[in-house]
Formats: C-alpha cells, sequence, structure tokens
C-alpha cells in the first residue's frame, strides 16, 4: 500500500504579529511548523502502515527551507519524502497550490501506485480548506473530508469505511480506493519518535522536484499567473472593548459562585435558560 | 541501534555551536542535540554580538547573519530614582567595516548558526532533551536522552548545555549553583518603528546604541540595567545577583525591578510608544574566575555558560562562549588525529588553550570583582546618590558659590562614608579592576 500525505509548512501562528505600525504580517524570526492539522493526517497514515504494511510518503510545496518539515515527517516515521520546490510557484493559491501538488502526487504513482492521499482539514495560515478537494478533483479521487475515524479498510475489495463529522452527527461513509482523505483535527495522537528515527532524519536526503520533475507541464496554471485569488487587505482584528470580568469572592463554595456566574449570564442572555432546558429535556 | 559518533554536543546554544561547526568542518563525526523545539527557541541574550569571536569561526558571517545593528555609541549611566550622570563614547570609527559589535536577535541568530552548523556536515536534532552521561567506569562513553532507544555513543561528549548545566551537576563534575554566583535577568523586546529608534537616539539606519545603567534602578542590589537598539525594536532588561534577590529586604521581584526601570524619567521617553513583544528571564554565571569548575574530564570537555565562562564586568558572555565551544572542538580535533584516545590527559590540552586564550585572562583579571561589588551595595546605592547629588548641585545655578557647593558635596561624601571608607573602596575598586 502506498499512501501519500500532503502536509504545509505555516508559519506557528500563535507567534505571528500583526506590525502595530505598518498593519503588515511579520513573519521574520516566527518559527516555521509542519501545519499541526496535518500531524492527524500523517498520524493516521501511520497507522494504518503499522497495520496495513507499505508506505508513506510525505510531500509538501514550499520554499527550501520546508525541508525542516518534511524531515520532521521522516522523524515520526514516514519513510519518503518529496520536497515540490521551484521559483515560478511563488504566488500560489488554492487553485495553483492543488494543481501543482496534484501533479506531484501523479508523479509519486508512476513510482508505485497511490492508494490512499492524505491532507490536513484545513492550515492555520490560509484556512481555506480548498487544496485537499482540490487535488481529489483533479485526480479523480473519491473524496473524503472531515473525517473522524478510519472505521475499516479492505485492500482486497479496494473500499474503506470512515466515520465524517457533519453537523449535527456523524456520517459513516463507505467508498472506492483511491481515495482522498482530509482529517479532522484532535482525532488521533501524534506518536513521540524514537531517538533512532531523529538520526534517521537528521540525515534524510529529502527528494526535491523542480516543475520539471513534479511533471507539470502547463506553467500558466501555477505560481501567480495560475492564481486568480487576490488577498485584498490583511489587518488585525481590533480587540474588542469588553474586557473578561474578575471578581474576587469570599466566604463562599465554589457552587455558589458558579449558580451567581450562571444566572448572571441567563439574565443577559434570556433566551438561553430555555434553549438549553429544551436540549436538556430530549 | 546505538551509533556511535566522534563528538556529540549538548546544546545548540552559541558555545554548542561553535563546538558542532569546528569539529564538523573539520571532518569528524557530529551529533548535537538540542532540546528546545529549535535551535535558539529557549535561548536569551541581549544580545550584543562581539565580532571577533565569530570571526574566528565563520569569518565571512557577516554575508548571511541576521545582525540588527552596529554599535557606534556606549553610554554608560548611574542613576539615581530621578536622574543619571553618564559618559558617552561615540565615534565615528565604529562606522568603518568590519564593525566590532552587533546588535542580534538570538532567536535569529542561533537558527542561523545552526544552518551554518549543519552545512558544515554535523546531525542536529531538536525538541530531545540529553538527561544522563553514560559513563563506562570513569569515561563519558555517550549520553542517554528521554527518547525510546535514547542511548547514543561518542569518544567526546562537549557539554554547552547552558548555566544549569544540569549534566555536569549529575555527574558530579561540578556542586550545586551558587545563589551568589548566578544572576537573575530579565528583559524586554519593545516594537517600535525604525525611524522613531533613530531619531530618538540619534543614529542612522544600521547604527546602534547601547546603554549600560546602575545604580538605584536594581533597588539595593549587585547588578545593571541595559538598553540596545535593535532594527526595529528595543531590548531592555535588568539582572541582579540571585542571591540578592533571596535577601533584598523590599522583596524586589526582578520584574518590578524592570518595571521600575521602565518608568525611570530618563528610560521612559526612550521607550514611549513601544510595544511589547516578548518577555523573558533567564540566569547569568557570574561567579567569575573562582566559580570555574573543572573544565575537563576521560572523554568529556565543558564550555560556554555550562562553565561559568562570563565576563559579568564588560557583559560578555556569548563570545566566551563561541571561544570556548571553538577551543573544545580543536581539542577533540586533535585528539582524534593523535589516534592515543579520549581521557583527560588527550583533552588537557583543552585547559591550556583557555589558560592562553583571552577567556581565562580576562576572568583573572577581573577574579575579586563579584565579591567586591557584593559584599559593597554602597556601589548601587550610595554613590550614585551621591554622585546625581552632586551634579545638580554643580550644574543648578542658584546664587550659591561654587566653593560653598563644593564643600557640601564633599561633606555629603563625608556623612554617607567615612574618609576611610572612601579611600578604601577606591581601594578596593582600583584592586578588582586592575
Ligand atoms: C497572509 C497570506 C497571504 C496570502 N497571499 C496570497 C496572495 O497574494 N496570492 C495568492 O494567490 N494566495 C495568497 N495566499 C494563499 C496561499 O497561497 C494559500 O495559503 C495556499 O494556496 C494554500 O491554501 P491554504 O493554506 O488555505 O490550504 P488549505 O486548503 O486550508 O489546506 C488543506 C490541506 O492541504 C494541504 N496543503 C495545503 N497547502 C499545501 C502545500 N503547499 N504543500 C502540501 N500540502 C498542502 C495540507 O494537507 C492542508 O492541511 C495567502 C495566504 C496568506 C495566509
Ligand atoms: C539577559 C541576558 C543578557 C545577556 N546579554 C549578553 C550580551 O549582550 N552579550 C553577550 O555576549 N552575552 C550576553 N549574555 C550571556 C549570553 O547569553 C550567554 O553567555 C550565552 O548564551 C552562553 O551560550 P551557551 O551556548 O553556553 O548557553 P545557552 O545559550 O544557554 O545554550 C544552551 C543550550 O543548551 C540547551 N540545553 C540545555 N540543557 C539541555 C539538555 N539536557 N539536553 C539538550 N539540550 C539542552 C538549551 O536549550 C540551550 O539551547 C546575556 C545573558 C542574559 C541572560
Amino acid at each position: 500500500m502506498h499512501i501519500v500525505v500532503c502536509i504545509k509548512q505555516v508559519p506557528d501562528s500563535a507567534q505571528i504579529r500583526v506590525h502595530p505600525v505598518t498593519n503588515t504580517i511579520m513573519r521574520q524570526g516566527v518559527p516555521a511548523i509542519v501545519n499541526p492539522y496535518d500531524l492527524f493526517a500523517l498520524e493516521e497514515a501511520l497507522r494504518l502502515k503499522d497495520k496495513f504494511g507499505g508506505k508513506v510518503t510525505v510531500i509538501c510545496m514550499g520554499p527550501p527551507q520546508a525541508e525542516d518539515a518534511l524531515k520532521k515527517c521522516i522523524s515520526f516515521g514516514a519513510d519518503d519524502a518529496v520536497l515540490v520546490t521551484d521559483r515560478s510557484f511563488a504566488g500560489a493559491d488554492t487553485l495553483a497550490t492543488s494543481y501543482a501538488l496534484a501533479a506531484a502526487v501523479r508523479q509519486l504513482g508512476r513510482e508505485q501506485k497511490v492508494d490512499i492521499v492524505f491532507t490536513g482539514k484545513q492550515t492555520i495560515d490560509g484556512d481555506t480548506a480548498q487544496v485537499g478537494p482540490g487535488i481529489a478533483k483533479r485526480l479523480g479521487l473519491q473524496l473524503l473530508t472531515y473525517v473522524s475515524r478510519i472505521a475499516d479498510l479492505d485492500l482486497e475489495h479496494d473500499s474503506i469505511t470512515v466515520e465524517r463529522r457533519a453537523e449535527g452527527g456523524v456520517q459513516v461513509l463507505k467508498t472506492a480506493v483511491p481515495c482522498l482523505i482530509t482529517m479532522l483535527e484532535g482525532t488521533n495522537e501524534m506518536r513521540f519518535a524514537p531517538l533512532e528515527n531523529m538520526i534517521h532524519a537528521a540525515r534524510y536526503p529529502v527528494r526535491k522536484w523542480n516543475k520539471e520533475a513534479a511533471g507539470i507541464e502547463d506553467v500558466t496554471k501555477i505560481g501567480l499567473k495560475g492564481s486568480p485569488t487576490v488577498v485584498s487587505k490583511v489587518f488585525g482584528p481590533t480587540p474588542r472593548a469588553e474586557k473578561a470580568l474578575m471578581q474576587s469572592v469570599e466566604d463562599a463554595t465554589p457552587r455558589d459562585v458558579a449558580l451567581n456566574v450562571i444566572q448572571k449570564i441567563f439574565t443577559q442572555h434570556p433566551t438561553l435558560e430555555r434553549d438549553i432546558l429544551a436540549k436538556a429535556a430530549v | 541501534m546505538s551509533e556511535k559518533f566522534d563528538v556529540i554536543v549538548v546544546g545548540a546554544g552559541p558555545s554548542g555551536n561553535a563546538a558542532a561547526y569546528t569539529a564538523a568542518k573539520a571532518g569528524l563525526s557530529v551529533l548535537q542535540i538540542e532540546r528546545g523545539e529549535y535551535p535558539g527557541s529557549k535561548n536569551v541574550q541581549g544580545a550584543i554580538l562581539y565580532a571577533n569571536a565569530l570571526e574566528q569561526i565563520i569569518p565571512d558571517f557577516r554575508e548571511d547573519a541576521p545582525l540588527e545593528r552596529h554599535i557606534i555609541e556606549q553610554r554608560m549611566w548611574v542613576l539615581d530614582e530621578e536622574s543619571f550622570v553618564g559618559t558617552h563614547f561615540r565615534s565615528d570609527d565604529y562606522n568603518k567595516p568590519p564593525y566590532n559589535r552587533y546588535t542580534i536577535i538570538r532567536a535569529q541568530f542561533d537558527k542561523w548558526f545552526s544552518s551554518k552548523v549543519k552545512e558544515a556536515g554535523a546531525l542536529v536534532i531538536c525538541e530531545t532533551t540529553v538527561e544522563s552521561l553514560i559513563l563506562d567506569g570513569d569515561q563519558v562513553v555517550g549520553v542517554r536522552c528521554d527518547r525510546q532507544g535514547g542511548e547514543v555513543f561518542a569518544d567526546v561528549v562537549i557539554l554547552a548545555d547552558g548555566v544549569n548545566s544540569t549534566l555536569a551537576r549529575k555527574a558530579g563534575f561540578h556542586g550545586e549553583i551558587q545563589a551568589g554566583n548566578v544572576a537573575l535577568a530579565v528583559k524586554e523586546i519593545l516594537f517600535m518603528p525604525q525611524e522613531t529608534i533613530e531619531a530618538r537616539f540619534n543614529i542612522k539606519e544600521e547604527e546602534g546604541v547601547v546603554i549600560e545603567m546602575f545604580g538605584k534602578i536594581t533597588d539595593g542590589m549587585m547588578g545593571t540595567g541595559f538598553l540596545y537598539t535593535n532594527k526595529d525594536s528595543i531590548t531592555l532588561g535588568v539582572g541582579c545577583m540571585l542571591s540578592d534577590f533571596k535577601e533584598n529586604p523590599n522583596r524586589t521581584s526582578p520584574y518590578t525591578l524592570l518595571e521600575k526601570m521602565k518608568a525611570h524619567p530618563s528610560v521612559a521617553p526612550l521607550i514611549a510608544g513601544g510595544e511589547m513583544k516578548e518577555y523573558c528571564a533567564h540566569l547569568i554565571p557570574e561567579g567569575g574566575f573562582y566559580a570555574v569548575p573543572k573544565v575537563h574530564g576521560n572523554g568529556w570537555m565543558i564550555v560556554g555558560d555550562s562553565g561559568g565562562f562570563v565576563n559579568a564586568v564588560h557583559r560578555e558572555g556569548s563570545n566566551l562562549a563561541m571561544t570556548t565551544g571553538r577551543l573544545a572542538a580543536e581539542t577533540a580535533i586533535a585528539a582524534k588525529a593523535a589516534g592515543k584516545g579520549f581521557k583527560a590527559k588527550q583533552l588537557a590540552s583543552y585547559k591550556q588553550a583557555l589558560d592562553e586564550s583571552f577567556v581565562m585572562k580576562d576572568l583573572h583579571k577581573y577574579r575579586d570583582m563579584p565579591q567586591v561589588f557584593h559584599q559593597n551595595n554602597q556601589f548601587f546605592t550610595t554613590y550614585p546618590e551621591l554622585l546625581n547629588r552632586a551634579a545638580r548641585s554643580m550644574i543648578t545655578v542658584d546664587g550659591i558659590d561654587k566653593k560653598t557647593k563644593e564643600k557640601e558635596i564633599f561633606s555629603n561624601f563625608r556623612k554617607s562614608r567615612s574618609l576611610t571608607g572612601l579611600a578604601g573602596d577606591a581601594l578596593k575598586l582600583w584592586r578588582a579592576f586592575r
């Protein structure tokens, strides 16, 4: 079995600041990390590999520094890593990104047939959740989004059953492989790499593909040229005026304090109490 | 698996990076282990980079190292509650390349240095803590990490794990940290538009200013404050001996010290409007010469802060760290070439090289300084106050004749400190600085 996991290197958004003066995003000095959502995809892929055997390849489109993100995935247990990197990819939106990644996955398929492609649910910097579906569409793969659990994989009959979180419940879906899965966050926990893997990853020669190596034929579909989206403005939200309230309490049990707070909330939001009671009654 | 390397370096601060780079560059197989998420993620420094120590390791570092500003002006302020007496040294000489000192942001600098270490061929792994040294009898043969299968071996282990130096302590190579040997420093980075910084400090693009402060800002404790200009931020901080914090009658915390310093009428206008980007606290080993432990043994050497190599008087640390790292690596390289093993005897040339370098010479020169300042807090309380009063008196024009003013100043000094006390202080200082 061959699983491909798409990972993106993103700036650690917890440490991103909007410049107080120029109002631009300051990326300098902000550490780059593997998009946290993608680690759920990788872990799920590794679990399938543990169970069924086979190979996990991670790919990333990004600048040369993104090699670090791929090496990190190798340390977790991925078998191979490909960095799709070319100056002409700069300025790519989701359309262009999914075009380039789809080409790269197709190329990987020529080396060894791909059974499942994983992506994260979304990224923490672009947040669109479009790249996964974009790749699936271009490669004609079955698409399973927001997957919370892989219930069954039947390689003999090329079928897969997953649980998918949807509004108001969980859907159980069964489809054919090859497929593309966008994995929901919080669904598993990334393993802690043994020392041997860390050393192996530090040594690992990540493969680098330029646009030719990635099998990209139509250069009008990549980079800025292939990107109809324009980010017209970026701004930091203005802090809301009302601040969190801190009350000091003496001589009251936690229960009293909680009841008091709940009462206050209900006074401010009269319908809330009714809604909650109605839900509780069901 | 149990792989074996020529050298394992623990820590990826300036000392560890210098060691790993030098050893890898010479063709040794090097594994460097850092517990932080990435090199620099845990590190704290003012930070002034002294070019010389780095030049000896990476001569062309200026081409791509992330440097903020080169320093053209040094201010030294002695403060009381509302004023300061100071000297400023500014020279256009400092505008002639190659520049001598730079402000840097450690998180960025360490990352850059680490990329050089990797280029040189060392294997660098992060998010991995070395928990203990592996000993074979009395020979250090490797390290044990907090990961599964965490043992890895080497001919030489270079301890570059910073001021706490847990590993050396655990192995019994040196004793517990003494509160009187370490300073606790806090610092902040404040954002400020580049143009504001340049206007406020009277500097051009890429030029930088350093302000060193001491006096009342440390609330009677032995310590100093500092303020450095970066490209579009200002770093400022203050540090005092840990033992002084413990004994402080007002129970002043490091954070209140910093807040007071920021509110000082001479400091506040310089940082007005700055937006806080980061706040951190860190220890600095300031025990000096007498606090330097045994620096090498069978299969190990200790470098940088973990060996206590800091010249507190001149605020030099990273340069001593890089130099000790380089000398330790050179020792390992020579020992490997000689092929006679890696016992204390073969590594003794490290100690010798240290003694012959500025590192031990400077620490020796100031060997008594920590004691003198520590036992005589008048240097941080009475004198700054007197000095500022004297300056105010002489400069204020109020109809009182200068002779009377001089008399009053002198009598103020005598009231606060006996003549023998004054003479004694002068002598102590002279001895310590000599
Ligand atoms: C501040 C900012 C400015 C931007 N400016 C522009 C601009 O000027 N012009 C423009 O066209 N676009 C711009 N973008 C969009 C940017 O290029 C997108 O982030 C990118 O196309 C991917 O979309 P996404 O991050 O929303 O991914 P999502 O669709 O949210 O990602 C879903 C999943 O797809 C996979 N994935 C996504 N990207 C990659 C990748 N590169 N490599 C491997 N796997 C990946 C991951 O598994 C991820 O979890 C900007 C984005 C930001 C945050
Ligand atoms: C506020 C402040 C201001 C300063 N200003 C200056 C200045 O302006 N100029 C100057 O030259 N010096 C300055 N110094 C001193 C300077 O920062 C230090 O001397 C220097 O950082 C020492 O480098 P090092 O490599 O020995 O230690 P560190 O930089 O502390 O690096 C040690 C590394 O080891 C890692 N580590 C620790 N234990 C383990 C373990 N068990 N396993 C794996 N990794 C581990 C740590 O995460 C860290 O990355 C300042 C210090 C402070 C605190």
